[in-house]
């Protein structure tokens, strides 16, 4: 078994507090919620940190309220949010994300918030400190080179996050509280493409709050390909928002990867060609296309890179099958 | 008799495992303990140049560090292959390799103190692939006297009757190249070991081993001490599935600390260790030539395999001639040559996994026949029947066959899942209307396989003329029975079968029965759980240790009732006379009368397999006292899309002779597939230039419970006489069929053959494309590598094998 490194706990009550002492500890401090994913790489020693702010005793920490949209609190439970009446009602892709990532028990504990904020995964990286040392370590924790891409300046690890694509595509926006106030940005501008800074938010910044404008029609699917039923991170993931007219045409159209680079990549090109058109089977293959070609998936998760490409265009177009069907 | 052989019984040892009262090995604890940790080699194949201890020594914690000088003899599981080090002293071989250990007051100081041991090296080539290492330019993993030629490590080539005629009269011949992709076994349980020395010399270990006889061996004579001063226990054990059958180092190393400190020592092992300790699945690339007639009657068999090892020996010599042994033993064949070779590379070693070096050539040869049944138009499942093994035979290569239900086997298949019937056609159409949205992208396929194994290896792994199992049935004067086995319980449920012989054969109720395994200090040898041996050979000492002790309690009973022992039989508690019931004893007051006469109750049992080996050397590997058989139809379904397979039924019919406990083989047949479905689909143990990719639960795919199809299981209980009350193996025959199976209901379904696993779905995609492309619709591999097989050493068939007919000229 391994073990974890040793290390300070606080458990602040309030989100203020959890800042104010982040603030406090600075570089040797992490935020841990639900602990699923920072656990075991703290166990295979890419996190040593001295200090861990645990966040699961704030005040208001966990909650899915409504208002112009949603308001779903970072601490809520993946299995709290797949099982929530108005997500599954209002936004399906959102409920099936949630319920598709990792296994039963680790969605018993972890959070939205987590899932959003979930470090970056490649092959070369997700090892024992023992197996990194062999390998003579990468440059997202101990080395100086990409292992996936060497001639690369930036690392490649893969965003691996189930409920990020969704959230992006259903245009939701993320509250961050930090030192200096807080301020709401885009659920896109989350995220950066970069394997190590994979995060539009400074470290001291805590997410707090996930904002989703009223469904207002919108139709989402989550597809998720992964080779096992059940535990695995996504080599691909997809999620689809559509908003029909009353005359069939697409008013609002946006379609995010995951699992095919450092950030979930929304699929602009496609999008551009299903607003004001009706699904049709040229259209959806055409869209699909587009969101094949940027699709850059590397040697660096499970299966092979070029079948990851070629089931993106699948992925899509099922996506959207589906939702011509709904 | 009271019934309980054949009857669906709880496992003795089931309530506690299920309240959590067992102790496994990392459970125990003994005052004084140390933890220890091993340093493993960060290089797949390097010289050690030095290694410093002394800062990992004064760490403060740090109670002990030692190096491969402290203990360098030389050990291995067979006798041909003492090539394993407890730590590495001259060279390390693949990354992983125990290089150094420390024992410390935690686990969390002696994995600190690893990093501060410094190790020089210097690097060698690696030989990663089976194409490096015939590569004779590329450095020697192992010194001459370990290897047949440079890192070739065995060379085998056997011919059976005349293999020319036999292609000479065959209408049609098939040829092939085919790959079965290395897996390990994944229990549940990581290795782990406690070692305790005591002040007067005597050494205990407890240790998850499912051989605790051939650890004690190794630990005598890597340890320098008398075995008779070293006791090995096995601890409960986590699942074993042949990755606990080899002597391991972390053992060694955990009895050499406690020896050097005089304190108790255990070593876990993380799961990574476990993945590089390995001993599993050997990857195994093949060639296989079949003659046959119009009507597809084998007329000579070629089989070539090429084994990549692994660093060490480990069992991979009686690995090697598996893969040819057993092909012979299904269907008749007359004229049969086998070359095999396994080589040396920089990889953790390969060894023993569920079903030894069978699987590899079971998934090519029924491939193989499919192929063959299609080309002639023939079904394949009657194809295959016309041509199965009789009863009470010998094979061209020498084997027994004593029963064989395999016939009954594919019927019971066939009929329940409607393979090449009308009736699989509108199980297609309700399968298919199942399944929302891309209908038409889904395909539905049936496969069939076969498979046969062996119940238990003819000869021991050391040669000598003792039983290889032995048992002493102790009875209580309070009506307790205690029986006394070495044999080790891995979850299949060998312990329990004891104690349900022992009440069967006394009429008792099973719970009056205790079970003591696996301790080399308190039972008679067992040679361990392996080659599906348990069940046979304890049972059969059972018998025998049994068998005078109830001659006499019955004699005593007879002169008390005053009938004669003849008329009295062991039933429901009691010792009753068959002629007159009013006359009979209590168990117990029969056990009191029988100690009175004849003194303390206790009987031995010993059992030897019958001495069977053909006249020629290599004949060893695959003689058994019987065969189990089986049969299995996969259903599959096909997205011709996305590649992806499910396998969604299995149909599995099992001849393990006379099921002892229905309710534990099926629960061996259940266990084979879910095994089998994950080898055909996912598992693989892949490496980047020598470095394991994917050493965790997470990145090593296997099924999950979502990802297992439904199984159905056919018990056919033919009555062996080797048997005891006529049983034979379960535990890893029923795997075998498994993934050709799904390869061939992957043909049935697409149209496309995938000649290697794991059937990824990028590599049905590819194959799709071949066949859209109008080339091949085939994956897998393209050829076979020009390797120097030796000639073959030819043996004459006996007299009752099946005989080549010459029609031909």
């Amino acid at each position: 078994m391994l073990h974890l490194p040793p290390f300070e706990y606080f458990a602040p009550c309030s989100i203020a507090d959890a800042v104010n002492l982040f603030a406090q500890y600075g570089d040797d401090a992490i935020f841990v919620a639900g602990g699923t994913d920072l656990y075991p790489n703290m166990k295979r020693r890419q996190f040593t940190p001295k200090v861990l702010i645990g966040l699961n005793g704030i005040d208001g920490w966990r909650g899915i309220s409504n208002g112009n949209g949603v308001t779903i609190r970072a601490g809520t439970t993946l299995n709290r949010l797949s099982d929530h009446p108005t997500i599954r009602q209002n936004y399906p892709a959102l409920a099936t994300a949630a319920n598709l990532v990792s296994t039963p028990q680790l969605r018993a504990m972890g959070t939205l918030g987590g899932n959003l904020c979930l470090d970056t995964r490649c092959n070369y990286y997700n090892q024992e400190f023992s197996w990194r040392q062999a390998l003579g370590f990468c440059m997202k924790k101990d080395g100086e080179i990409c292992m996936v891409a060497p001639g690369s300046p930036r690392c490649w690890a893969v965003s691996s996050t189930d409920c990020a694509p969704v959230v992006i595509a259903l245009d939701g926006r993320v509250r961050l509280v930090g030192p200096r106030g807080e301020r709401v940005i885009a659920a896109g501008d989350l995220y950066r493409d970069d394997g190590i800074a994979y995060l539009g938010k400074t470290r001291d910044e805590l997410l707090t709050e996930i904002l989703l404008p009223p469904p207002d029609g919108t139709k989402s699917i989550y597809l998720k390909l992964r080779r096992r039923d059940s535990f695995d991170f996504p080599i691909l993931g997809v999620a689809a928002a559509l908003r029909f007219a009353s005359n069939g045409e697409i008013e609002n159209a946006r379609i995010v990867l995951g699992g095919v680079g450092s950030r979930p990549l929304e699929c602009v090109e496609s999008a551009r060609l299903l607003m004001g058109q009706k699904l049709s089977r040229e259209l959806i293959d055409a869209a699909a296309d587009a969101a094949w070609k940027p699709a850059r998936p590397l040697d660096n998760t499970d299966s092979t890179h070029s079948y990851r490409k070629k089931m993106t265009r699948v992925y899509v177009a099922r996506a959207l099958e589906a939702l011509s069907e709904k | 008799m009271s019934n309980v052989i054949g009857t669906p019984l709880a496992k003795i040892d089931s309530w506690d495992k299920v309240i959590g009262a067992a102790k496994y090995a990392d459970d125990m604890n003994l005052p004084r303990m140390l933890h220890a940790r091993i340093l493993r080699s960060t290089m797949p194949h390097a010289r050690i140049k030095s290694i410093d201890t002394l800062d990992a020594e004064e760490l403060p914690g740090v109670v002990a560090v030692i190096t491969g000088r402290d203990v360098p003899i030389e050990y291995g599981i067979l006798p041909s292959s003492q090539d394993e080090q407890a730590l590495c002293v001259d060279k390390v071989r693949f990354v992983g390799d125990a290089v150094a250990a420390v024992a410390a007051l935690d686990v969390e100081t002696a994995e600190r103190a690893l990093q501060l041991i410094h190790v020089e090296y210097e690097p060698l080539t690696p030989v990663v692939t089976m194409n490096e290492a015939l590569d004779e330019t590329r450095d020697a993993i192992h010194s001459g006297e370990h290897a047949d030629h440079h890192n070739i490590h065995k060379m085998v080539a056997l011919e059976f009757g005349d293999l020319d005629a036999g292609f000479a009269e065959a209408d049609y011949i098939l040829e092939e190249n085919y790959f079965y992709q290395g897996n390990t076994h994944l229990a549940l349980e990581n290795h782990s070991a406690l070692a305790s020395f005591s002040p007067d010399g005597h050494l205990t270990l407890w240790s998850s081993t499912q051989t605790p006889h051939y650890v004690h061996r190794a630990l005598a004579k890597t340890l320098e001490l008398p075995a008779s001063r070293i006791r090995v226990v096995a601890a409960a054990i986590g699942g074993g599935f042949g990755g606990k059958t080899d002597p391991f180092s972390h053992e060694i190393v955990a009895c050499k600390l406690t020896m050097l400190t005089g304190r108790p020592v255990k070593i876990t092992l993380t799961r990574q260790e476990v993945f590089y300790c390995h001993r599993g699945r050997h990857p195994v690339l093949m060639w296989v030539k079949m003659g046959v007639r119009n009507d597809g009657e084998p007329t000579a068999l070629h089989f070539r395999t090429m084994l990549d090892g692994g660093a060490y020996g480990s069992y991979g010599v009686a690995s090697t001639y598996y893969t040819g042994a057993l092909q012979t033993v299904t269907y008749k064949i007359p004229a049969y040559k086998f070359e095999g070779m396994r080589v040396f590379t920089n990889k953790p070693p390969c060894g023993p996994k569920r079903g030894h070096g069978t699987p590899q050539p079971r998934f090519a040869l029924e491939i193989h026949l499919d192929k063959i049944a299609r080309h002639l138009g023939l079904d394949p499942a009657e194809y295959r029947k016309q041509f199965i093994v009789d009863d009470k035979t010998k094979t061209v290569n020498h084997l027994t066959i004593t029963t064989c239900g395999l016939r009954e086997c594919i019927d019971r298949v066939v009929e329940a899942s409607g393979y090449g019937s009308e009736k699989r056609e509108t199980r297609n159409e309700s399968q298919e209307s199942k399944i929302e949205n891309q209908k038409s992208k889904i395909k539905i396929g049936f496969g069939l396989a076969c498979g046969s194994y062996l119940s238990g290896a003819g000869l021991p792994i050391y040669w000598n003329q003792m039983p290889h199992s032995g048992v002493i049935v102790k009875v209580d004067r309070g009506g307790g029975v205690a029986v006394f086995c070495g044999s080790t319980d891995i979850g299949q449920g060998s312990t329990s079968l004891l104690a349900y012989i022992a009440a069967e054969e006394f009429g008792i109720d099973v719970r009056d029965v205790r079970v003591i395994t696996a301790d080399t200090d308190l039972t008679p040898v067992d040679l361990g759980s392996y080659s599906s041996r348990v069940t046979v050979m304890t049972g059969n000492a059972c018998i025998q240790a049994v068998r005078p002790l109830k001659q006499k309690i019955l004699d005593a009973a007879a002169e008390k009732l005053l009938v004669p022992a003849e008329s009295l039989s062991f039933r429901d508690g009691e010792i009753i006379c068959e002629d007159d019931d009013a006359r009979r004893l209590k168990w117990t007051d029969a056990v009191v009368l029988t100690e009175a006469k004849h003194g303390t109750l206790s009987g031995t049992g010993s059992y030897k397999p019958p001495k069977r080996a053909g006249p020629y050397k290599g004949s060893g590997v695959g003689v058994s006292p019987s065969y189990s058989y089986a049969a299995c139809v996969a259903q599959v379904s096909v997205d011709i899309e996305t590649g992806q397979v499910r396998v969604e039924k299995i149909w599995l019919a099992h001849d393990g002779g006379r099921a002892l406990n229905p309710l534990l083989v099926e629960g061996q047949v259940e266990g084979s597939v879910y095994m089998g479905v994950g080898e055909a689909l996912m598992e693989e143990m892949t490496y980047r230039g020598g470095l394991h990719k994917a050493p965790s639960l997470l990145d090593y795919k296997s099924l999950t419970m979502n990802d297992m199809p439904r199984v159905e299981t056919f018990l056919v209980e033919t009555n062996d006489p080797e048997g005891p009350f006529g049983a034979k193996e379960a535990g890893q025959g029923p795997l075998l069929p498994v993934p050709p199976a799904i390869a061939n209901a992957i043909y049935d379904a697409i149209g496309v053959r995938i000649d290697e696993t794991p059937i990824t779905p990028d590599k049905i995609l590819k194959a799709l494309e071949e066949k859209e492309k109008g080339r091949t619709a085939r994956f897998g591999p393209k050829n076979f590598p020009n390797a120097p097989y030796p000639e073959p050493l030819h043996v004459e068939p006996p007299e009752d094998a099946p005989r080549l007919e010459r029609k031909k000229g």
